[in-house]
């Protein structure tokens, strides 16, 4: 992957016109050779985190439940602190997998309960307080093992890559992916105003760790 | 993939209904008058440079009252000519169209047939609700009887089009369209799916089988029936891994509890001559290698691979066989 990546920045940076050597060559007029550095440390960010938002594997096969342990769903712990596992799902910062998890988040019926993001039978998903924490792991703990009181159990049935998908596209729904990952355009509701006008990395307005309950 | 292509065409020029003939007509009435107009301009053109350039003497810049006058009518002759050209052309073919969209009959058989990536939906339509039945990627309609398609699509534009029977219908979610097609005689016809759709657009064929209308009635009456009741320990436990694993998520087998409305109707899928849209031949191994990886065959494609243990997977593959 990193191969590709770096062949694909290559082949791009060919392609652009190199904008510094335009304000180095006019004498400085347009701010000389300190624009250079920033324009292209700029332009390498931009294309490293487009690689990585649009990447997708086709052809991955079916991947043992990656997800490691602990998962807590409370803060209360005896003895001394110890943090809950909180890595970024795989699919988090990539488009595809977002939009992928929209379209199963309809397949696999959670419109039946969740509605689009509203709640119904089921909790509603735009807001970020989640009764079994807002983490990635919690999140597809939730859908794979199931929850008391009505939430399905889909782990066996659905491939763990999907698991992740929709995980990604739920907590895109709350704003709590980057907004350079999130499709430009969702049809469903959202308390954000645009998927793509939350900023990137924003914490959630209140941290689950207060509201346990 | 060439075993697929082989004992059946796709052809515009190979019409087998009213309408496709109606294409065709206009097709070689285009092909002619252009194959015409480009001989006679070419001939212009060598004429011209063939004429001998006079010498530099006799060049004059006024070429008099009577040059001008030759060559003002030989332009207004060219632009009139071409202008009744183009609009005999415009008459033609807003002739062909009327004459397309106008096979209305009080006896036409009607169909639904939804887009989606990278598969056919087909809904026969019956007045008796319980006459109508739902297939996928292929068609059978009865030879002489004119039938209704209207057609939809579930998720991005896609576009009906069987070359030998009409022309392009694209299909547009939201936004329902109807066409009439005719068969003329019984054979194979391939539809494609003719507006770029996503990662395996290429891989979205439909079959159309136009068949005598006895033969039509049994294809009907057979696909009107539920799935069979599996009957032995083999065909049980492959309907029970069918209905345990991933697949009715998707998947609808009549008679039974799976009714996923996602992916392709499997009541009958024994019965049809292809899988995937016409991606893979309909055999044992092909489903096999299909079920326990879609991607190879389709990459992009969105039904998720399932691995299955080898008793399982005989089971279900027997099971799937009996669904004819």
């Amino acid at each position: 992957m990193r191969k590709r990546d770096a062949g694909v920045s290559a082949r791009w940076g060919g392609r652009v016109p190199p904008p510094w050597e335009g304000a180095v060559g006019s004498g400085g007029r347009l701010g000389g050779g300190r624009l250079a550095p920033v324009l292209l440390i700029a332009l390498t960010t931009l294309l490293l985190t487009a690689c990585e938002r649009e990447r997708r594997d086709l052809n991955t096969p079916p991947a043992a439940d990656s997800h490691r342990p602990p998962v807590r769903v409370g803060t209360l712990q005896p003895g001394a602190r110890q943090a809950s596992d909180s890595a970024k799902g795989p699919f988090d910062e990539n488009a595809y997998g977002i939009s992928e998890g929209q379209r199963l988040f309809d397949w696999y019926n959670c419109t039946g309960c969740h509605a689009h993001g509203g709640g119904g039978i089921g909790p509603a998903l735009m807001d970020d307080q989640w009764i079994y924490g807002s983490d990635s792991a919690n999140l597809y703990d939730t859908i794979a093992k199931g929850r008391p009181n009505g939430m399905p159990s889909f782990a066996g049935k659905i491939q763990p890559k999907e698991i992740w998908e929709l995980e990604a596209f739920v907590r895109s729904l709350a704003g709590l992916t980057p907004k350079t990952a999130n499709p430009a355009r969702a049809d469903h509701l959202s308390t954000t105003p645009k998927p793509t006008s939350v900023s990137s990395g924003e914490p959630p307005k209140s941290q689950p760790a207060e509201h346990p309950g | 993939m060439s075993l697929l292509a082989t004992g059946f065409a796709q052809s515009v020029l190979d019409p087998a209904g009213p309408q496709a003939a109606h294409i065709d007509r206009l097709w070689w009435l285009l092909f002619w008058m252009a194959t015409v107009v480009f001989v006679l301009v070419l001939a212009a053109l060598v004429a011209a440079l063939a004429v001998r350039r006079p010498s530099e003497a006799t060049v004059s810049l006024n070429p008099g009252e009577a040059g001008e006058r030759r060559r003002f009518r030989t332009v207004a002759v060219a632009t009139g000519v071409t202008v009744v050209l183009l609009f005999g052309l415009l008459v033609a073919s807003v002739a062909t169209g009327r004459e397309i969209a106008s096979l209305g009959a009080p006896r036409a058989l009607t169909l639904e047939v939804v887009g989606h990536q990278w598969w056919w939906e087909v809904h026969y339509l019956d007045p008796d609700s319980s006459g109508s039945f739902v297939t996928a990627n292929e068609i059978h309609v009865p030879v002489g009887r004119p039938v209704l398609v209207r057609t939809l699509a579930r998720d991005v534009i896609h576009s009906l089009w069987i070359p030998n029977l009409h022309g392009k219908r694209d299909l547009i979610p939201g936004h329902s369209s109807v066409i009439w097609i005719e068969a003329d005689r019984p054979g194979l016809y391939r539809g494609q799916c003719a507006e770029f759709c996503g990662y395996q657009h290429a891989h979205m064929a439909l079959d159309v089988y136009a068949d005598p209308p006895d033969r039509f009635a049994a294809w009907v009456a057979a696909q009107r029936q539920s799935a069979p009741a599996p009957s032995g320990a083999l065909l049980e436990r492959g309907a029970a891994v069918f209905q345990t694993s991933a697949c009715p998520l998707c998947h609808t087998i009549q008679g039974t509890g799976a009714n996923g409305q996602n992916a392709p109707d499997l009541t009958h899928v024994a019965s049809r001559r292809t899988l995937a849209a016409g991606a893979l031949p309909n055999t044992r191994e092909a489903l096999a290698g299909w079920i326990e990886d879609p991607g190879r065959a389709k990459p992009g494609v969105h039904m998720p691979p399932t691995s299955l243990d080898p008793g399982d997977r005989e089971a279900l593959l027997a099971y799937l066989g009996t669904l004819k």
